[in-house]
């Protein structure tokens, strides 16, 4: 069908609703771009001309240079990475364990697990903060990156095992069998199974990351010392500080957001796969 | 030989099951089980270090004491306008840019798709000074005094700074239930759609009467999710605003309030009893709120099959 075939109410339609997305996509990203924008540029222009792009004469890098000194923003991100892919890794083997198990085998209160399980994904973990500190404190863990990622790990099981037990459900039995004959240990079956649900995985570890690495409350509470801050509680703190340089504020803010936003558009279809599957279920 | 090591006791069950139960039950179960219990207990006067049963008097202190219950009463009043503006605001506005981009007329539906969820991957700490430099008199003047727009100070008024902080939080959000309802309406079978369509019904029928109904479900778990964001938000308001919720407390919510009675925070000093109890009226309520909605619409959902 050409353009040119179509009635013109439909051609009308289709304007107006290109016109709406491109609005909002406007609105979307205009904030982020003002940031990172005025962040190359010298004071004064931020304040004079925030629409501008940085030009030859407006172009400056004193924010970065400000930042950077100042804040120990490469530890910080260190941190964050730590705590992150720790954590992304006990979800993957514990969930995928746990998954395998409930989906696999028949026992005597399997269903009950499954629900125990399911459980976390509708309460948040953070109602149980001040329990949790008295328990990271027992355990001499306060202020450690420990207790952050074994927080994080309780908080992604509950729908990691949700999601990849279906997904293990699906492959087919046969396969399993054949390998129990030929005297696969169990052990070995599951390690079988886990590229089957690739996928399923992935998209687990994209859906529990953001969440991890933007947190701010359980750094905030468990881990605030110097030595063990996470980026989003680096920045703020950073940012609480440095309030009126603005070069400084807008040039930690885009650093910050930086890794998030390669991240994403590496992931982004993973990501939106995940979230437009989970939901059709 | 395979009977007998079928009839051995399954202890690779118990292996694969052992670290993801041990480290959730400890972790997520043990602390909300064990905090609601803390609701229950208060330090005696003797001995701080001592806590000692107290039944429900926390709570009815929360409820009742001069200090405290205006700021409960206030965070409530102020989580329930949060939840109402994401009700009114985002989860529409989602549910708009969702049937717009579920078009398959529409190009690049994948580049305004991905674009529109940008804010969503950000931390809300960004998100909230962003917003706050957008928002504040220094750049407030230059950006919305030449659209004829008051440059505020929106976020140093009682009246507005709520509104605001709520409307920049559904700015940040609408890309997720929009993900959610694209989905259900990308997975509507298309002869239904077509069938009305020759029937002569309006896109605006078809989308009120067939499409709607059909993706209620997730309308559902949109209005759950939302719920239950909702009442445990805190981020965004600390970054904007601080702990104490300014002006007047008037952006103050339950996630707020309870860290503040946890930690304590200038003046007031903190209790991890009380805090505790803060933490149970959350749960309480995200408790009622996702039991209305097993109840509404699972009931209805059990019906309709």
């Amino acid at each position: 069908m050409n353009r040119s075939a179509r009635p013109l109410g439909q051609t009308l339609q289709l304007t107006l609703a290109h016109v709406a997305l491109i609005a909002y996509t406007l609105i979307a990203l205009f904030p982020v771009a003002l940031v990172v924008m005025n962040s190359f540029k010298v004071r004064n222009a931020i304040f004079k001309t925030p629409y501008n792009l940085p030009d030859a004469e407006s172009f400056s890098l004193v924010g970065y240079e400000t930042v950077l000194s100042r804040a120990a923003f490469p530890s910080y991100f260190l941190n964050s990475l730590i705590v992150t892919v720790v954590s992304l890794l006990l979800i993957f083997i514990a969930g995928t364990m746990a998954a395998h198990a409930l989906s696999e085998y028949q026992f005597p209160g399997n269903r009950l697990l499954g629900l125990y399980m399911a459980l976390g994904i509708m309460v948040p973990i953070r109602l149980g903060t001040v329990s949790i500190l008295r328990l990271v404190v027992d355990l001499s863990l306060v202020d450690t990156l420990i207790a952050l990622i074994l927080v994080y790990t309780a908080m992604g099981l509950p729908l990691a095992v949700f999601v990849l037990s279906e997904f293990m459900r699906q492959i087919p039995r046969d396969l399993k069998d054949a390998a129990r004959v030929d005297g696969a240990s169990e052990y070995r079956i599951y390690w079988m199974t886990v590229p089957l649900i690739r996928p399923a995985i992935g998209t687990v570890m994209v859906f529990n990351m953001i969440p991890i690495w933007n947190d701010l409350w359980f750094p905030l509470i468990l881990a605030p010392s110097e030595r063990n801050k996470t980026i989003t509680l680096g920045a703020q703190q950073f940012l609480g500080q440095f309030v009126s340089d603005w070069n400084a504020v807008l040039s930690s803010l885009s650093l910050a957001a930086l890794p998030v936003i390669v991240l994403y558009v590496l992931f982004s279809r993973q990501l939106i796969r995940g979230l437009t599957s989970g939901a059709v279920k | 030989m395979k009977s007998a090591s079928r009839k051995a006791f399954p202890w690779h069950i118990i292996v694969f099951l052992t670290p993801a139960l041990l480290i959730y039950t400890a972790f997520m179960i043990y602390p909300l089980v064990d905090s609601l219990r803390l609701s229950l207990y208060a330090p005696t006067p003797e001995n701080p270090r001592e806590e000692i049963f107290v039944g429900l008097a926390n709570y009815q202190r929360l409820f009742t004491d001069d200090l405290l219950a205006p700021r409960l009463q206030g965070a409530l009043r102020n989580n329930f306008l949060f939840f109402a503006v994401h009700m009114l605001v985002q989860n529409p506005l989602a549910l708009l840019l969702a049937s717009l981009l579920s078009s398959q007329f529409i190009r690049g539906r994948a580049i305004y798709r991905t674009l529109i969820f940008l804010p969503s991957v950000l931390s809300v700490v960004l998100i909230g000074f962003i917003w706050k430099l957008i928002l504040s008199p220094l750049w407030g003047r230059t950006l919305f005094e030449p659209l004829g727009i008051n440059p505020g100070p929106w976020l140093g008024l009682p009246e507005t700074a709520l509104p605001i902080i709520s409307l920049v939080s559904v700015w940040q959000w609408v890309g997720v239930p929009m993900m959610l309802f694209l989905a259900a309406l990308i997975g509507i079978n298309d002869e239904i759609i077509e069938a009305a369509r020759v029937d002569g019904a309006t896109a605006w029928d078809v989308f009120w009467k067939i499409k709607f109904p059909l993706i209620l479900p997730t309308v559902g778990i949109v209005a759950v999710l939302t719920f239950v964001g909702n009442f445990n938000a805190f981020d965004l308001v600390y970054t904007m605003q601080g702990a104490l919720a300014p002006p007047d407390f008037s952006t103050d919510l339950l996630g707020t309030l309870f860290y503040r009675t946890f930690f304590g925070f200038q003046l007031q000093l903190g209790s991890p009893t009380m805090g505790a109890t803060v933490a149970g009226v959350m749960f309480m309520i995200i408790l009622v709120g996702v039991l209305l909605y097993l109840f509404i619409f699972q009931r209805r959902l059990l019906r309709a099959e």
